[in-house]
């Protein structure tokens, strides 16, 4: 007689302990409780340097101040102030922290490079090189760049980081793209497009060259509401998409072959996941500039935070917010002058990651 | 060819019976290999690297090739400049500096040639150093900290005390350099895990974002501190005297000799660090070898140069698909890359600029990079 094998008899053949599952429907997740805590965690304390970087400023709010203001119990002044002034700005920093925190981690699992950002992609450079030019030959108001400068920066750097992107992408075809040959691709394009970046900035007037020196350096001083929308709608569409490829993504750890063999479509699957990436990135860059170290910085710091083997997608957005609000509260209040968040992100960032590499080791990704 | 088939595992070699109908014997490993499967893993090492092993003529065109590329590099660096100079004069002056009245040749490009020379080398071997060490395709010479650390020493020099002389730059720079490599090194360290190259890449990286950030905002605070920088950092070969080259020399003869005496732990660090430890090798020994030669021959490059970025990147990803992963051959493949390339960008410069010079940096990364995605393109990978 043939019996099922039950379950009972095959808990005490596994040596682990059995891990814990939710199942919804045909839906079913393991549940990884320090995962869940540590996201908490850092969803309040994105809370508090939201809140926080809202408050603080030349014109002085206490925290009470703003929320009250926040839950529509304000004064017309505060009011002014929060709605228009500081809430975009932080509104700002969490969005771009989220692009590229949840990019960066998009990037460095599907290359298996922990050194891999989206930079690599080509698209941090296409916009940087497409900004510079508009900057720099639309400037003068008489050459082909005026007509450039006309759609405003931000769409001229969107423009240039996705076509850098796709030619990166077209470039790394070789019947299906290897994610070895991309990273590969990706520092040729990018040096090239940084080459002609730095020989347009040379070259260019010295009001010009400044204006494209400040806008390189990456910065949240300029940020409106309508430059806030665009990363907003781009979490909003990428962000799910990204998130759905998260099994995917675990299971190309093991490899292109035996990905395959399980059955994920490899080269889709990598398409959707550095789509996403250059997306999100663009969205980012082009609203704010090339703030500097947070897709690498995010994913490691989330990575070791929850103990997972391969960068959380969820955490590393998070990480990302957390870190570019707190950064940008410091270069706000720290300083006389304004200091580019994108310094203040590796000063506050990279002493947390030396620290955490001491006290935690461990991992491969 | 079936009767062989079942047993032959890939990498196995073949023996070759004379007369043999098509009996080309690496053609035939080759095919059996296309048979049974993608050679990977120490398997594909150990194919890659006894299939190389019957091709050394091969290997000497390759190496033939690039000597002369590096030679003609250097001959244009000689004969061409932003000034036009005979080549009859040209070579009246070398073989007689007294003749050299205008000091063009013997002043400013037989420095600079020598100059791009040595930092190319330098940087092409540190480069190829760096990413066996991490194993990282993405790893460059500055990853261990050592240009970021230069760039601070040299900041702190101009924003504290106002130095301005070469040699104290050239102190100051490399004071920076040994000093973040020894952080990055100790911060891995701490954690106890320098087998893993993983922690050693992710420090290094952290260390150097921290560095530049600091000196960014040094630059930042202090216009003075900002011109000295800003000319510093581009990386230039001009404007340097052989005397400025004779200290450093000493530094990259030490590097040098670390880089080739670390040629045989790369190799077995390519397998993996369990199975490198598994062939005897010492890891920390290997490390420290390893770090030793990065610290010195990019210290020294920075310190004649200037941080001058992508050669070290680049230059071994070429010679990896000229020559094949054995580092014995590709040490020597890169130094030959990264000269080359270095001086032959740096004769562009000159040239495309006029008399006001495009800096070899920016020449470097617009026409490399170009270089680069075509050689990525045509050639067969060879995998870290």
């Amino acid at each position: 007689v043939i019996t099922a094998p039950t379950r009972s008899a095959a808990v005490p053949s596994r040596t682990g302990p059995v891990r814990e599952g939710i199942a919804i429907g045909p839906l079913s997740l393991p549940w990884r409780g320090r995962l869940v805590a540590v996201s908490l965690a850092i969803v309040l304390a994105a809370a508090v340097v939201f809140t926080a970087g809202i408050a603080a400023g030349s014109a002085n709010l206490t925290v009470l101040d703003v929320l009250r203001t926040l839950g529509g119990a304000g004064t017309k002044a505060s009011e002014f102030i929060v709605y228009e002034l500081r809430l975009p700005r932080a509104a700002a920093g969490a969005a771009v922290g989220l692009c590229l925190g949840l990019a960066g981690a998009l990037t460095q699992t599907f290359s298996r490079n922990p050194l891999a950002t989206p930079d690599i992609l080509g698209v941090t450079s296409g916009a940087s090189a497409g900004a510079v030019m508009a900057i720099v030959l639309g400037g003068g108001g008489y050459s082909v760049g005026a007509s450039l400068l006309g759609f405003g920066i931000p769409v001229v750097a969107t423009v240039g980081g996705l076509a850098a992107a796709a030619v990166v992408y077209g470039l790394a075809w070789k019947g299906g793209v290897d994610s070895y040959r991309i990273v590969l691709i990706g520092i040729g394009v990018t040096a090239s497009l940084g080459g002609l970046t730095s020989y347009l900035v040379a070259r260019a007037q010295l009001t010009q060259a400044t204006a494209a020196t400040q806008w390189l350096v990456g910065s949240l001083s300029g940020v409106s509401w309508a430059s806030v929308w665009p990363m907003l709608v781009a979490l909003a569409v990428v962000a799910p998409v990204a998130l759905a490829q998260s099994t995917r993504l675990e299971i190309s750890q093991l490899g292109d072959e035996v990905s395959v063999a399980l059955g994920v479509p490899l080269q889709r699957h990598r398409l959707v996941v550095i789509a996403a990436a250059v997306l999100l990135t663009a969205a980012a860059v082009s609203a704010a500039g090339p703030v500097e170290f947070v897709a690498f910085v995010a994913p490691q710091l989330a990575r070791r935070l929850c103990g997972t083997a391969r960068p959380p997608l969820l955490g590393s957005a998070l990480a990302g917010a957390v870190l570019v609000l707190a950064a940008d509260v410091v270069a706000r209040t720290a300083f006389t002058g304004e200091v580019p968040v994108g310094i203040l992100t590796a000063i506050i960032g990279a002493p947390y990651l030396i620290w955490l590499l001491i006290h935690r080791p461990g991992g491969t990704l | 060819m079936p009767a062989l088939a079942p047993s032959h595992r890939p990498g196995q070699e073949v023996p070759v019976r004379p007369g043999e109908p098509g009996a080309d014997a690496a053609e035939r490993n080759r095919a059996l290999d296309a048979l049974t499967g993608p050679k990977t893993g120490v398997l594909g090492h150990l194919a890659r690297d006894s299939s190389q092993r019957r091709r050394p003529l091969r290997s000497v065109t390759t190496f033939g090739l690039l000597a002369a590329a590096m030679v003609v590099a250097m001959a244009a660096s000689l004969f061409f400049g932003s000034n036009p100079v005979p080549a009859q004069t040209v070579v009246q002056a070398l073989l007689d500096p007294a003749t050299d009245t205008q000091a063009i040749v013997w002043g400013s490009r037989v420095p600079r040639t020598v100059l791009g020379l040595l930092v190319g080398a330098a940087l092409g071997l540190a480069g190829t150093v760096m990413q066996g060490q991490t194993g990282n395709p993405l790893a460059d010479p500055g990853l261990f900290g050592v240009s970021a650390g230069a760039s601070l020493a040299v900041v702190l020099g101009v924003y504290v005390v106002g130095v301005n002389s070469m040699g104290l730059t050239l102190a100051l720079s490399l004071l920076g350099a040994v000093v973040a490599s020894v952080v990055v090194f100790g911060v891995a360290a701490l954690g106890r895990d320098l087998a893993s190259p993983v922690p050693l890449a992710i420090a290094g990286t952290a260390v150097t974002a921290l560095l530049g950030a600091v000196t960014s905002f040094l630059v930042l605070n202090d216009a003075e501190t900002l011109e000295a920088y800003r000319i510093w950092v581009v990386g230039s070969l001009s404007g340097r005297t052989l005397a400025d080259v004779g200290p450093v020399l000493v530094l990259l003869g030490i590097g040098l000799v670390c880089a080739l005496a670390n040629a045989r732990s790369l190799n077995n660090l390519a397998l993996g660090t369990e199975l490198a430890r598994g062939l005897g090798e010492s890891l920390t020994r290997a490390r420290l070898v390893g770090l030793g030669a990065i610290t010195f021959l990019t210290a020294g490059a920075v310190a004649l140069a200037g941080p001058i970025g992508f050669i070290g990147l680049t230059a071994p990803h070429a010679a990896r698909a000229l020559v094949g992963g054995d580092h014995h051959r590709l040490l020597p493949a890169s130094a030959l890359v990264g000269a080359g390339t270095l001086i032959f960008c740096d004769v562009v410069g000159r040239l495309i600029g006029g008399q006001a010079e495009v800096a070899v940096g920016v020449v470097l990364a617009t026409l490399g990079g170009a270089a680069f995605v075509v050689i990525v393109r045509r050639a067969k990978l060879a995998a870290l």
